[in-house]
């Protein structure tokens, strides 16, 4: 039977992994979460002392009415350093520029799970948030009215004060915070309508942009702590392989270099290992490195090219028995069409490479670093290092990008038990080439697609069969192909009415064996699951011979996707198309939103493709910073285009083969053509803004490629001069 | 080791270092500004890039003994309260996502366009395309520096380069 992927989400990793109870606390905003105090003094230490008093866990004032609020999240790009707190203060009643926003540890018994992935922090949390400050203003109403004896019923609040209506009298917050700390919270609060709205909708400028001009931002890279050693680490090229033997006479020669020594991280369900170059200097721990002999171990586990990887997906793809009942309606169309799609492995190539402190002491463990998921490293390195979760501190920096290879657990736990061995406060650095060749990466994929039309052109069956290695292999079951019902599976990014508008669709998973590691990577499987399908879809609007734009319409019988489609038939002039150019269009939904891209082509002077712009509607419901979503867009956009035409991790022996971005090519400032992203209005609840942008722009580009050339590309990446 | 006298930001460093460490590190780990990123020490990607006797510098591929004697300007010396035309123009297109790149970014920016005041939208991009921005800020930038050269024009008619 073919049910949906039986891979994992991030999600379900920590609960597989027995990290439970992370993603349960809700209602934290409530006065449960108060009086915490030795969390509280590890919560300040992200940045040193907090002045003033805790108002909320959140939401600290001092007596001069200075707020500070505290963003639980990771800032990796994405703004939540800027929209959670932006939330926050709308219901407060406090103008932003008198906002001070610092960056929370770890601690999801007083902040929540704060896990940066998913697109989650805003479409999670914000009900939660939005109370939050709610109810500290509503405390602050209530200690005014106190003060002056009246009912809090003819109090309100507004730019940081409360002001008692009858007799215009004021309070600044800062002379009630003490007072107001010591009320319970309410139980229930109105928080406002959305047409009250000050500063929720609005493009109010992000606070960490100055410190991102100027040099000031600090980077997990950028960390020092006193006392502090470097290490650097020869890795496993090959991933599994154990080391058997190093040679580090040489190493030991260079001035600087303390300790050589075996180290590990986990990843998944494996052990890597590799030796540390341990120095007193980040350069001496390099020219040890350099220095360093290491023999591995690589038996009893296969050594991989890229095309033997290929050809065992479509091996996997070959395979009998895939849905019966499909099979038999598919036979029943009127016309049929078949198509597989490739996309390849990549790595995250974030800016910033992986690096991580740690400072582990007798029966404590401080970590600092650019870390998307701090509550799971808290509790993994817990478990691992048998140290009480509540001597576990982990601080974040900003992140110099992330993409979700930074939510993960292996660089913090090799930085533990290097600081373990050298009972110091070591920074472990990877260089570039560590950070892009060693994974895990996103798996490449196969997809195989078929559709039938009825006699009126609509489609009658479709089904994608993917060949991949899911994400965490050793901790899930591979699904193995036989019949299925009809309608079976799911598939991430395609648009949800699909499902009822087709009658039988079939979307199976077959799981690919390999030792190479493979992980989320932005828009975790939508973001090749929807070149798939939405290039499939526009080969069966082709075959139909209807526009694609209106062949969706037609599919997508649904008021939010209506309202979407007209306004990008709008916003592109799509009914004025001329012959000139090639027009795509493709529309996934993904993380709670959805997002249609169009995008328009045309021949150079040499007959080169040329992009000539992207129009992007973004559908992500209720919003709180609509620069900040732009941003995203855009960003995705350009990521997109980067996966499709740019570059690939190939595989040699076991190991990658792309290092440095001299073969990694990332698209450039020239690549980048015209981008406009809008934003629809309506009142749907709040969804992802990270992620959702990326998928569609592969398969509008290879839609719109085909509209103006009549060639069909199903093979990412693909070199856009020789098309 | 020798000792190598670096003039940074206007000031002077004398910093211990092996001649072969590249400028980035001394930057970075012995003078400790830090708002000089490293991301591919091979010269691919930009955000290491420095003014050296105000010209822009891959400092991740310049040998530290290379720089004595020529001033150095990192990110910190441009203007650490944002007040030059770039930073400005940064801020007001909000360029930054995570922000990691953008030190190499404004530093080539500005050098560029205290040598071409009047850039046209292919010198922009071919001035910006020894950089990497992997949160795809590209759009914005290319926004920031045609902000740059109106302030600088708004700013002062008769002299229109954009320079502190």
């Amino acid at each position: 039977m073919h049910t949906s992927r039986p891979t994992i989400s991030r999600r379900d990793f920590v609960r597989q992994a027995g990290l439970s109870g992370i993603a349960l606390t809700i209602g934290f905003y409530l006065p449960a979460c108060r009086g915490d105090s030795t969390r509280i003094v590890n919560a300040a230490s992200a940045d040193g002392a907090i002045p003033g008093i805790e108002l909320m866990s959140w939401i600290s004032i001092d007596q001069s009415g200075k707020v500070t609020i505290f963003n639980h999240r990771s800032e990796m790009g994405q703004g939540t350093f800027q929209a959670v707190p932006q939330m926050i203060a709308e219901e407060l009643e406090v103008n932003l520029d008198h906002v001070n926003i610092r960056f929370a540890a770890a601690n999801p018994r007083k902040f929540g799970p704060q896990p940066s992935e998913g697109s989650f922090s805003v479409r999670g949390w914000y009900k939660e948030l939005l109370r939050m400050g709610a109810s500290a203003r509503e405390m602050l109403i209530e200690a005014a009215a106190k003060q002056w004896n009246v009912p809090a019923s003819e109090c309100y609040a507004e730019n940081g004060q409360v002001i008692h209506r009858p007799s215009g009298k004021k309070l600044d917050y800062g002379a009630l915070v003490e007072e107001a700390s010591k009320l319970t919270p309410p139980q229930n609060v109105t928080v406002k309508d959305r047409k009250d709205y000050k500063i929720i909708g609005k493009s109010m400028p992000r606070q960490d942009i100055p410190l991102k001009t100027n040099g000031t931002a600090q980077f997990g890279l950028d960390k020092k702590l006193p006392g502090m050693l470097y290490a650097v680490v020869e890795r496993n090229p090959r991933f599994r392989g154990k080391v058997k033997s190093f040679d580090d006479s040489a190493t030991r020669a260079v001035p600087g270099v303390r300790r050589v020594f075996k180290v590990q991280r986990a990843v998944f369900a494996h052990l890597y290992e590799g030796v540390a170059v341990v120095a007193d200097t980040l350069w001496a721990a390099m020219q040890g490195r350099k220095a360093l002999k290491v023999e591995w171990d690589d038996e009893g586990f296969e050594h991989l090219d890229s095309n033997q990887l290929l050809a065992r997906m479509r091996e996997n793809l070959d395979k009998p028995g895939l849905s019966e009942p499909f099979e038999n309606a598919f036979q029943g169309a009127d016309k049929k069409i078949q198509a597989v799609y490739e996309t390849p492995y990549q790595s995250h190539s974030s800016m910033e490479p992986l690096n991580c402190i740690a400072y582990v002491q007798d029966n404590s463990i401080e970590i600092w670093g650019p870390i998307q998921e701090a509550n799971w490293i808290q509790a993994d390195l817990s478990d691992r290092m048998k140290i009480p979760l509540k001597n576990v501190s982990v601080n974040m920096t900003f992140l110099g990008g992330g993409f979700g290879r930074k939510a993960f657990l292996d660089y913090p736990h090799e930085a533990a038990l290097i600081s373990k061995e050298m009972k110091a406060p070591v920074q472990v650095v990877w260089t570039r080439e560590d950070d892009m060749s060693m994974g895990p990466f996103r798996s490449g994929a196969l997809y195989a697609c078929k559709g039938g039309l009825d006699k009126d052109g609509h489609i009658l069956a479709f089904q994608a069969i993917i060949a991949a290695q899911p994400i965490g292999q050793e901790l899930s079951t591979d699904a193995a192909p036989g019949s299925a019902s009809t309608n079976d599976g799911a598939i991430d990014g395609l648009a949800k009415p699909y499902y009822a508008s087709i009658p039988h669709y079939s979307f199976g998973w077959i799981s690919t064996k390999s030792p190479i590691p493979v992980m989320w990577w932005r828009a975790p499987t939508a973001n090749t699951d929807g070149f798939a399908c939405e290039s499939f879809i526009d080969e069966l609007a082709h075959q139909a011979g209807k526009d694609p734009l209106d062949f969706r319409r037609s599919h997508l019988p649904n008021k939010r996707y209506e309202a979407l489609i007209d306004r990008m038939e709008t916003l592109s002039g799509w009914k004025s198309r001329g012959k000139n150019e090639g027009w795509g269009v493709a529309i996934t939904e993904c993380f709670g939103s959805i997002v249609g891209h169009i995008v328009k082509v045309s021949h150079k002077a040499d007959r080169k493709i040329k992009i000539n712009k992207v129009i992007a509607l973004m559908d992500c419901g209720w919003y709180v910073n609509p620069d900040i979503i732009r941003a995203q867009v855009e960003g995705s956009i350009v990521m997109g285009l980067g996966a499709a035409i740019k570059h690939e991790t190939h595989f040699s022996e076991g190991g990658a083969v792309e290092k440095n971005f001299d073969t990694y090519q990332m698209p450039r400032i020239s690549d980048i053509p015209d981008i406009e992203v809008y934003i629809m209005e309506n009142d749907e609840e709040a969804g992802g803004v990270g992620e959702p942008g990326l998928p569609p722009f592969a398969p509008a580009l290879c839609n719109a490629i085909f509209d103006l050339t009549g060639k069909r590309i199903r093979k990412l990446p693909f070199n856009l001069n020789e098309v | 080791m020798p000792i190598y006298n670096l003039s940074i930001n206007g000031k002077n460093y004398p910093l211990e270092a092996d001649p072969k460490m590249p400028l980035l590190w001394a930057i970075r780990e012995l003078a400790g500004l830090t708002g000089t990123k490293y991301g591919c020490g091979i010269a691919q990607c930009g955000a290491c890039t420095v003014h050296l006797n105000g010209n822009p510098v891959r400092s991740c591929s310049l040998p530290v003994s290379v720089a004595v004697g020529q001033p150095i300007t990192t990110i910190e010396g441009l203007s650490s309260d944002n007040s030059h035309p770039v930073q400005k123009a940064w801020i007001a297109e909000q360029v930054p996502q995570c922000g990691y790149c953008q030190s190499g970014m404004i530093m080539e920016a500005a050098a560029f366009l205290k040598s071409n005041p009047h850039p046209t939208d292919e010198n922009i991009d071919s001035a910006m395309e020894g950089h990497i921005c992997r949160c795809g800020t590209y759009t914005r930038i290319r926004k920031a520096i045609k902000t740059a050269v109106q302030s600088a024009m708004t700013a002062s008619p008769n002299t229109p380069s954009v320079t502190r």
